[in-house]
């Protein structure tokens, strides 16, 4: 245990680089993904590929994607930029489904109740569609943060630092404490940022709270995690 | 696309299936690895979701142990164990890993399924006499069952891609060479070795999805073309995991 004492800073220092390059990389999978889902639920034609596409993201290895992007965008396999538009593509794969999921829950009445108040498609999208699909989409949002986080680890393996270096550190040294506390301050990390999400849905989605009608079993059901 | 087709030369070179670590030996480990680290995670979940779905107790528990184990970074857990467990059990050391990154999907498809089914069909199974155990067993498994193939599917996609990581501590398998390409830089190595585990999800998923269909009940197939807007309610919960 005095590793830890003695490497505390190291830990920090790792933890605040690998909170940074996965927050980047949820946010813009974030981003990217609300008007895909939407592309995917409004023109269904498409919205089958879209959501198989993107379900298929999932199966690539992250460690091939890591060596492979390089070769097609230019950037150096080391950058961080590197890890992040990787991690975003794994994001996208997750949430794209969870947009979808969202606006499929929202109830047709509400969405013709707006129509009739003279809601134009703009408005009603962000009036209406976004903020009733909010609960679920969150869903997704958490099931995504808390894997990136724990996926990041895996840039370790092409050089980007991050809390991965303790696990690849700690298997060259044997030092097993290093490696189990690279293991805790990652998920401890996932976690202290699924629980700021869920304070930040409830402050944002006061209405989410009293309809318990919605299962967010059938979320956790469609929504799964990408592992490394 | 001068690296796409690098790469399936590399794949289609004769010299890459020969050998002590030709592409069918690490291919025949990978799906090891993936279908044993499933089929033990399967033993150990499905009960307990079912559990969970039939009595509606645990589930939050089972929701907390699901989230944390979804932070576990695989990668991180495979080496920890294998230092914790020494170099002569690595197999096993992995196993673990990929077995704790199966489990949540898992038990999330089983009870997720029983929670999926008509409250009032339940209630009808007691109605008529018949016992808990034959309400889990001819209800609530044959329909919940749908959903479980979807869970097992998602969990054997994130099962395949992962195992690629064994090859990190030299336990074979398709992440062999992704590893050694890396270390070589050898591009269509790493890539051969991805088009490799893609094609083995796509099979294994394409299979799942033919086990899915067929998992729904035939009641339910037959009702569907006779009473459309009452299936309306939770057909597309099970079409779900189909798309």
């Amino acid at each position: 245990m005095t590793w830890i004492s003695d490497n505390l800073a190291l830990i920090a220092s790792l933890s605040v680089e690998h909170l940074r390059q996965s927050l980047i990389a949820i946010l813009i999978g974030f981003v990217l993904s609300i008007p895909l889902g939407w592309v995917a639920w409004r023109y269904k034609l498409v919205g089958g590929p879209i959501v198989t596409l993107t379900g298929l993201l999932y199966t690539i290895p992250s460690l091939a994607l890591l060596m492979i992007l390089p070769v097609i965008t230019g950037m150096s396999a080391i950058s961080e930029a590197n890890l992040i538009v990787a991690l975003s593509i794994y994001a996208v794969a997750i949430m794209v489904r969870g947009v979808v999921d969202g606006l499929n829950s929202v109830d047709p009445a509400a969405r013709s109740a707006a129509t009739a108040m003279g809601y134009g498609n703009t408005r009603r999208f962000f009036a209406v569609d976004l903020p009733l699909a909010g609960p679920v989409i969150l869903a997704g949002l958490r099931v995504t943060a808390v894997s990136t986080i724990a996926l990041a680890t895996v840039g370790i393996l092409v050089g980007v630092t991050n809390l991965g270096y303790l696990f690849t550190n700690g298997l060259q040294r044997r030092i097993i404490v290093e490696v189990f506390s690279g293991l805790v301050a990652v998920a401890i990390i996932a976690l202290l940022i699924d629980v700021l999400l869920v304070l930040l849905g409830r402050w944002l989605m006061p209405w989410s709270r009293k309809d318990r009608k919605q299962k967010p079993a059938d979320v956790t059901q469609s929504v799964q995690a990408v592992a490394p | 696309m001068n690296l796409l087709s690098d790469a399936i030369a590399w794949l289609f070179a004769p010299e890459q299936w020969e050998g002590k670590d030709g592409l069918q030996t690490l291919l025949g480990q990978h799906l090891l690895f993936t279908v044993l680290s499933v089929l033990i995670a399967g033993v150990i979940a499905i009960p307990a979701g079912w559990a969970i779905g039939h009595t509606g107790k645990g589930r939050e528990i089972a929701v907390a142990a699901a989230g944390i184990a979804r932070a576990v970074p695989s990668f991180g857990l495979l080496i920890l164990l294998v230092l914790l467990f020494g170099v002569t059990h690595k197999p096993a050391a992995a196993l673990v890993s990929f077995v704790v990154l199966a489990i949540p999907s898992l038990l999330a498809g089983a009870y997720t399924g029983f929670e999926a089914i008509d409250r009032k069909t339940i209630d009808a199974a007691r109605a008529m006499g018949m016992t808990e155990w034959q309400v889990l067993l001819k209800v609530e498994i044959p329909l919940g069952l749908s959903l479980l193939v979807g869970g097992l599917r998602a969990t054997t996609l994130q099962v395949v891609a992962t195992v690629t990581i064994a090859a990190y501590v030299n336990l074979g398998g398709l992440g062999l060479p992704i590893i050694t390409g890396l270390n070589l830089r050898r591009f269509d190595m790493v890539l051969g070795g991805a088009l490799m585990v893609a094609v083995l999800a796509l099979l294994l998923d394409l299979v799942l999805a033919i086990a899915q269909k067929a998992s729904v009940p035939h009641g339910l197939v037959h009702r569907r073309t006779t009473t459309k807007n009452h299936d309306a309610d939770h057909l597309p919960v099970q079409d779900k995991e189909l798309t």
